[in-house]
């Protein structure tokens, strides 16, 4: 994302609490308002977003703490998320994106993030790298 | 997020308020096992008119307390399911464990 493609843009950074879960969604949700989405569309964007701030609080850093990126941009009626952190990638994204498969079943995760996140948004892209992090980029498309 | 039970004897109902997300269940699922275990619950009624936003930790919740109970031959059901929470059960799978109910009356005809 390189500044100036979008009409707006807001950028977002926060330690790897749970707790921040909601106020990641909460404010995309609101920044994403200006341009009067449905409720459902909301809905669906909030979802995401908790998708995926919730992977990179559970997996990307295992009991260390750090931060997460979260970035949105608007342009005409497509809202662009990136979800990023600089914690230990994911080896195979293939699998980690199979419905069901979570790396830690004992936290009861139910691995269905990412397949909720591909059937709330239009895009999804997932690019990681071993030691170095992983970026969920969404990509929503708003209906006038 | 909060929660309020009631038992009616091998059955707990359980009403959520406000969000279900990854934070919000870690403490949600230590409160509903507990009486579980203390009861000796079989059935477990979700009820969701005051959920205002639920992602894809209350598919875990839900399915971890169907494992706790599938054992003693229980069983969890769904009450009072909104759309947006509907269309995460049904990508998920849930409804393969978990039947749906319109109104909590219907689902304790059942249990």
């Amino acid at each position: 994302m390189e500044i100036a493609k979008f009409d707006n843009e807001m950028r977002l950074q926060f330690l790897n609490k749970s707790e921040n879960e909601s106020f990641a969604r909460a404010t995309v949700a609101a920044f994403v308002s200006q341009i009067d989405p449905t409720v459902t569309v909301i809905t669906e964007i909030k979802t995401a977003v908790s998708e995926a701030v919730t992977n990179a609080v559970i997996y990307a850093y295992e009991d260390k703490e750090d931060f997460i990126y979260v970035r949105c941009g608007i342009k005409d009626n497509e809202v662009h998320i990136t979800v990023e952190d600089k914690g230990v990638g994911i080896e195979n994204i293939e699998k980690a994106i199979e419905p069901a498969y979570t790396s830690k079943p004992e936290l009861e995760r139910a691995g269905m993030g990412f397949t909720i996140m591909q059937s709330f948004m239009d895009e999804i892209m997932i690019e990681s790298k071993v030691g170095a992090g992983t970026i969920v980029k969404m990509i929503k498309k708003i209906e006038e | 997020m909060s929660l309020v039970y009631k038992c009616v004897g091998k059955n707990m109902l359980v009403k959520f308020m406000g969000e279900i997300d990854h934070h919000e269940s870690k403490t949600l699922r230590g409160e509903i096992d507990d009486v579980i275990e203390s009861d000796d619950i079989k059935n477990v009624i979700f009820d969701f008119t005051n959920v205002e936003f639920m992602d894809s930790s209350g598919i875990g919740m839900i399915l971890g307390r169907y494992r706790k109970v599938e054992d003693k031959d229980g069983g969890v059901f769904l009450v009072n399911v909104r759309e947006n929470l509907d269309d995460i059960f049904r990508i998920s799978g849930v409804y393969s464990v978990a039947k749906k109910y319109d109104t909590l009356s219907e689902a304790m005809d059942v249990v």
